[in-house]
This record gives structure tokens, sequence and C-alpha cells, in this order.
């Protein structure tokens, strides 16, 4: 990853490391009685959503604001994009006015991608979720969430501990995305769906799969539940909504055969009486809303390390995004290391 | 410049581990005198070297008084005016003493001053934190240069400097051993410098 954050598998472990580090300092601002620091005072970042999501725009424009940037909100309804604009034309328009940082939501898998690579726009781009292909910033908050919960140490990854995602993998950028953070950060990973609910290419990831969930359940430290995207589910990927909860749902009974210290995670929202019930979303074991809080730290240490310096701090050699002609700021080398005296 | 050969080994040390552990007993006791006592003083180190020489400090003030001094530290780096000239850093830890800093004497300690930007930065962070009685700065080396009307109240030493020197302080914490290392800049870091940034003719923090 170079000054965009695309896609989770362009994390080095070291990158990965350093933005949950980064986070924990975040939130240690939080609680303080003045929330906000001068960082990006001047910078823009404009919030590029052509899907609704409340959650994730307002949790990125409370990060954005933390660190004292000018927060632009751009929704694709009632847009001159529900005009007909193209992307290009959209991103030209906020090159025009000077976007230090573009958050970008699309329904389209890939539309981040194009916008960082195009050369249409000079800024960072930060993926908010893209189509069925990836949702960095979820990936990160989740780990940083298991680090916290599961490790409980600065500067260690997540080595050994095993993660077990349950739910609709095949339309989830989630699922996708937390798969190549945790692998990358040494977790093992074992993916629980219905077989029509996986995607083509699964066994090519850096996880294991599994059809039951029971099974998987007993040596697990964390639990992901995914929300079944009654949006998307279009064909009969199975059969019955009473069916899907009995096999693959959390209750209280499936989660106390889990060990004492595992957590129940959800990116939400929530499906109450479908994926979990109520008693578990309730139950102390669930981290939805601290995950939503942990959301912003992870925001906020992501935009101070792609806006915060004259360069992204996170390491640039990368061959995922082939387009080192199109950075404007091309010829910026390496600085020698900062001086000793403070 | 000493000699040609300056380049492998240039730098000498201007202040060896007696000379710390004196200094730094010194200051206690100024510190001492000056609060008449030492009832409401927070001491805030500013990392990475500044925080030891603040828990150093504690303990002294402590063996003086007889009683604990709250300690902490305070990371600047969010705070800093030339975030812009680099890559983003990595923060460091900031832990306020759970007494708080709302109406006590706040002594901010470094390990080298020297253009006063970090101060500067180091008195907004603890701006957003609290409202101190009163904010002092102990360092142990200033090696001049200001670029900002910045002093210290309790100085090390005073060591005289050129721009083109560097002043090194390690401590045992961090680095195995106490001293403090006068050296010149290697000619090479200088040019990259130079030539990467051009504006920036000033240094670059202290």
């Amino acid at each position: 990853m170079k000054r965009h954050l695309i896609s989770a598998a362009d994390l080095t472990r070291d990158d990965a490391v350093l933005i949950l580090d980064t986070a924990e300092e975040m939130a240690r601002f939080a609680d303080r009685p003045i929330k906000k620091l001068p960082t990006l005072r001047g910078r823009t970042v404009v919030n590029l959503f052509f899907e609704d999501s409340t959650r994730t725009r307002i949790s990125f424009e409370a990060a954005a604001k933390r660190l004292s940037a000018d927060v632009i909100n751009f929704s694709a309804k009632g847009s001159s994009v529900s005009k007909g604009e193209s992307l290009k034309d959209t991103a030209l328009t906020l090159e025009a006015m000077g976007a230090d940082g573009v958050v970008i939501r699309h329904g389209d898998s890939g539309a981040p991608h194009r916008l960082a690579t195009s050369g249409w726009i000079g800024g960072s781009v930060i993926n908010a979720g893209d189509g069925t292909h990836e949702h960095p910033t979820q990936a990160l908050l989740d780990a940083f969430t298991m680090r916290r919960r599961l490790v409980g140490e600065e500067g260690a990854a997540l080595d050994g501990r095993r993660i077990t995602i349950v739910g609709d993998i095949l339309h989830s950028r989630v699922a996708r995305s937390n798969v190549h953070l945790l692998s990358t950060l040494g977790a093992h990973v074992t993916l629980v769906a219905p077989p029509t609910l996986l995607p083509i290419g699964v066994e090519r990831w850096p996880c294991e799969v599994s059809y039951d969930l029971d099974a998987v359940l007993a040596k697990s430290d964390a639990v992901m539940m995914l929300r079944v995207q009654r949006e998307r589910m279009n064909a009969a990927f199975f059969p019955t909504e009473r069916e899907y909860a009995r096999r693959y749902g959390l209750d209280g009974e499936r989660m106390a055969r889990m060990p004492e210290h595992a957590i129940v995670m959800h990116p939400g929202p929530m499906n109450r009486g479908m994926e979990i019930t109520a008693a578990v979303a309730d139950s102390p074991r669930c981290t939805a809303v601290e995950q939503v809080a942990n959301g912003v730290s992870i925001r906020m240490a992501v935009m101070y390390l792609l806006l915060g310096g004259a360069e992204p701090a996170l390491s640039r050699e990368d061959s995922a995004h082939p387009s080192p002609a199109t950075t404007p700021d091309g010829g910026a080398a390496r600085r020698p290391a900062v001086e000793e005296n403070n | 410049m000493d000699d040609s050969s300056s380049n492998l080994h240039p730098a000498r040390p201007v202040l060896e581990a007696p000379d710390i552990k004196r200094v730094l007993t010194r200051i206690a006791h100024e510190i001492v005198e000056r609060a008449k006592g030492a009832d409401d003083v927070v001491l805030l180190g500013i990392p990475t070297r500044g925080v030891f020489l603040a828990r150093r400090l504690a303990a002294k003030l402590e063996e003086i008084t007889g009683s604990a001094i709250p300690v902490g530290s305070l990371d600047i780096t969010m705070y800093r005016d030339d975030l812009r000239l680099g890559p983003a850093r990595a923060l460091a830890h900031t832990e306020i003493p759970a007494e708080g800093v709302d109406g006590r004497l706040v002594v901010l300690v470094d390990d080298v001053l020297y253009s006063g930007r970090t101060i500067r930065a180091a008195l907004d962070a603890l701006g957003d934190i609290g409202r101190p009685r009163a904010v002092q700065l102990a360092v142990l080396v200033d090696r001049g240069h200001r670029e900002l009307p910045i002093r210290a109240d309790y100085v090390g030493k005073n060591l005289p400097t050129s721009q083109r020197e560097t002043v090194k302080v390690q401590l045992t914490e961090e680095d195995g051993h106490d001293g403090v290392l006068l050296g010149t800049r290697a000619p090479a870091s200088e040019h990259a410098e130079s030539g990467a940034r051009p504006r920036r003719g000033t240094a670059p923090a202290g």
C-alpha cells in the first residue's frame, strides 16, 4: 500500500501493527475533556458515499473532525450522481475543490482502486467498502478489538489466535478484508457458511472452511457473526431463514460451548433472531458496541498515517497497485532518519 | 572540527554518568526550592528520553520531600509544526497522572532544548489536557539556537554548540548507559536533507 488504503491485502504486518498501535494512542485522546487534535488542520477530507451507510460515514466524519480536518459529505442521493454524472467527473470535481483525502463507499467492487490509480485525483483514497470486495477499516477495527480483548498488549499481532467468521461470506467485504488482515497478523481464520454462500476460489484464500459451526466453536477465540444481507438474498441461497438461524445462528446454548475467554463480534447492524439471538447480542461477551467506538480510533489512525505527514507512514514497497507514474509527488525521496535531538 | 578523521567517531562526551546524576540531584533541589516544597508538582516527560529523566527526577524529589510525586509522559507528535515536512510519525504514549494537571505546577522535562519548537508543541498539548497553575521547563542540556521565545527554568548544562554539531543524550533505560555526546553531523546526511527539503533551514525540533 502506498498513499491509499484500498485493500487489507496491501498491508504488511508492520503496517497493520503500526495502525493498531496508533489507534491505541488515538483511543486515549477520546477520554479527554478536549477530544480534538490539531493534526490535520487545513486538510480537507471528502466522504464520497455512493451507497447509504450512515454508521460508516459518521465514524469517518467523527474521526476526521477529531483531527481537525475539514469534512465535506457527498452522498449520491440528490446529487449530480443521480443525474448521471460518472465517477470520473465526480472525482475531477473533488480534485478541483482540493480534497486531500477521499473516503469512498461504492456499490461496485474496484471503484476505489479505479479512483486511486486513474490519476484523476492527487489525494489519498480510503476504501470505506466497495461492492463485495473489501472494507479494510472494518477489518482493522475488528483486529484492534481482538487484540485488546484477546492479547492485551501493544506492539503485538494476533499470532496463533483462532478466529471464526460465520455467515454470508459470498457477499461480505468484511469477511474478505478480515481474512487477509487476520492472516497477515498471524491468526488462523476459519470460515463457516452454507456452501451456497461461499465465493468461488475460497480454497485459495489464506483460511480454512467448514460447514459445521458446532465443530469449530469450542476452539475459537473469537466468533464473528456476519449479517444476513437480506437485500442481496435474491437467489435461493438457503431454504428458510429459520433453517439458517438453526444451523448458522449464534444462540446462548452455542455461546456456552465457546471457551471462557472467547468473544462474539458483529460488524453491525445486527439482525436479532437471525444470525444472533438477543441474549447473545446483549451479553458482555459481545463486542458490537465496542467495535463502533474502536472504529473511530482506527479511522483516526489511518487518516493520521496517510494524511498527517508529507507522505504516508506506511510502507511503500508493494506491487499491488502498479501506478507509480500517477503519483503527483513521485519524486519524494525517502527522507533520512529524523534528528536525534528533540 | 577537531581533526579530519572525526567522521568515524565524531562524538565526544560532555557529560558522563556521575555528572548526569549530580545534575539531576541539583535540579530536584532547585524545584523544591522554587516551589517551596513540591506539594503540587506534576512532572511530565517528553518521549522518549524526557520520560526517563522525569522518572529519575521524581525519585530524587521523593527522596528530598518524603512524599511521592506524580509523574507522567506527554507525547507532542500530533502537535508538531513540522509534521508536514516528513512522513507521519509513530506516536508515543501520553500518560497523565490520575491527579490531573488542573491547578498544579507542571514541570515539563526534556533531554535537549534546541529550537524550542518541541516545548511550544508541548504547551499546546498541555492546554488540551487541563489548566495548570504554572508550567516550568527542566532540561538536561540547553544547546542554544532558539527559534521561539522559550527558555528553561532548570538547566542541567548549558552547552554552546554550532548548528552543524549534534547533541546525543544517552540514558541507561534506552541506550544501556548514561552520557551526553557532542558530535558533528555527517556531511552526507546534510546533503540528503537539504536536497529533499530545500526550504528547511532550521532545526527540526527541540
